[in-house]
C-alpha cells in the first residue's frame, strides 16, 4: 500500500500528512505538483495550505497544475483521493466534487477545534466509525463556507454524500456549532462512489495525543483498512453507482 | 492585433457576500446610512493578441469561464477594446 501526498507551491500541511500517515507504518511519498504520474499509488492526499497564495480563489490555480490531470484520472478510475482544507477547495475547483467555497460567513480566519458528526460510515474514509460518532478535529481556514445550490444539496443528502457535519457538544448541528456558515453544516462530502472525500477540518493534525487529540486517526485508519481489504466493498452500498473495484 | 479586456467577476445575486456585508456595516458606522447594499467583486485586466475582435472575445469568454470566475458562485462580464502598442 502506498500513499502519495501532493505538494503544491504553498502547501503547508504536506509534512503533517506525511508524518500522520507514516505513523501507521504505511509507505508514503511526496508527489510534486509538476509530476505526471500516480502509478503505484493507492491513496492520494491533497493537503491543506495556501496553494498559489490562494490567488484568484482558493484552489483555482492549483487545479490546473500538471498533477491534477492525473488526480482526476486516478479518481475517475476509482482510486482513493482525500482533499483536506485547501485540498478540498482544489477538489471543488476541479469539479471532482460539487459546489464551491465562499468566505466564512463571519469574514475572518477561523483557527479552532470543532466537533464533526459522522453522517455516513459506509465510505472508505469512515468505514471504521459508527454512524453518528462525533470526532474532534482542528479547523484553520478563511474560505470554508461550503455552498451548493438547493438541487445539489438535496442530491448530496439523498445519496448520503455528506460525510461530516459540524455539531455541538450534544452532537446536534446548530448555527452556533457551524464555524463558517456552510450550507447544511457540511464539513465534508464525498463523490457518489465514495472514493473521493473533501473535508475542511484537519485529520492529520489530530493524530497524536501530544498535539491535542487522535480523532483524525479514524479517517486514515479507515482508508488503510479499506485498502487492505479489511472492509468488504459490498458493505459500501452507496446509492447509485457503487465503487467499481 | 492587440486587445485589452476588462473583466468583472462578481458573486451571483443569490449569494450572500460576507465581505460586502462587513463593508456595508462599516459604512453605516461612518454615518453613510443611505448605503443600501455593497457587493465586492474582482476587476481583472488582460492584454492579448488576436486576429480580430471576435476571436479575442471568444478567448476572453473561455478564460473567464474556465479560470477567472467559478460559475457555481460567480458571474462575469467584460469589455474589450483594441489596445495601442506593438503587436506581441
Amino acid at each position: 500500500m502506498r500513499v502519495g501526498v501532493v505538494v503544491f507551491p504553498g502547501s503547508n500541511c504536506d509534512a503533517d500528512c506525511y508524518r500522520a500517515i507514516e505513523s501507521f507504518g504505511v509507505d508514503v511519498k511526496y508527489v510534486w505538483y509538476q509530476d505526471r504520474s500516480l502509478e503505484g499509488y493507492d491513496l492520494v492526499v491533497l493537503p491543506g495550505g495556501f496553494s498559489y497564495g490562494d490567488y484568484l480563489r482558493a484552489g483555482a490555480i492549483a487545479r490546473f497544475a500538471p498533477i491534477m490531470d492525473e488526480v482526476v484520472e486516478f479518481a475517475e478510475a476509482g482510486g482513493l483521493v482525500l482533499g483536506i482544507c485547501n485540498g478540498f477547495q482544489i477538489l471543488l475547483e476541479c469539479g471532482l466534487l460539487p459546489g464551491a467555497m465562499l468566505p466564512n460567513a463571519v469574514p475572518r480566519f477561523r483557527c479552532d477545534s470543532v466537533r464533526l458528526r459522522v453522517e455516513n460510515a459506509l465510505t472508505p474514509f469512515t468505514c471504521l466509525c459508527h454512524p453518528g460518532q462525533v470526532l474532534s478535529m482542528p479547523i484553520a481556514h478563511a474560505w470554508g463556507n461550503y455552498y451548493a445550490d438547493e438541487d445539489t444539496l438535496s442530491e448530496l443528502e439523498r445519496r448520503s454524500q455528506v460525510v461530516f457535519r459540524y455539531v455541538n457538544e450534544e452532537g446536534v448541528p446548530t448555527p452556533e456549532a457551524n464555524p463558517n456558515g456552510s450550507c447544511h453544516s457540511i464539513a465534508g462530502i464525498t463523490t457518489r462512489r465514495g472514493n473521493v472525500l473533501g473535508m475542511m477540518p484537519h485529520p492529520e493534525r489530530a493524530c497524536e495525543s501530544l498535539l491535542g487529540g487522535t480523532d483524525g486517526r479514524w479517517v486514515f485508519a479507515s482508508a488503510f483498512e479499506f485498502l487492505s481489504g479489511g472492509v468488504a466493498l459490498g458493505r459500501l452500498h452507496l446509492a447509485g453507482d457503487g465503487p467499481r473495484h | 492585433m492587440r486587445f485589452k479586456a476588462q473583466v468583472r467577476v462578481t458573486l451571483k445575486e443569490s449569494i450572500l457576500d460576507p465581505q460586502g456585508s462587513a463593508v456595508k456595516r462599516a459604512l453605516h458606522a461612518m454615518s453613510h446610512d443611505n448605503v443600501l447594499d455593497v457587493r465586492i467583486g474582482k476587476h481583472i485586466e488582460l492584454v492579448l493578441t488576436a486576429d480580430g475582435p471576435e476571436s479575442a472575445r471568444r478567448q476572453v469568454q473561455e478564460i473567464a469561464d474556465r479560470l477567472l470566475a467559478n460559475p457555481v458562485i460567480e458571474s462575469f462580464s467584460f469589455d474589450l477594446a483594441e489596445a495601442g502598442g506593438e503587436t506581441g
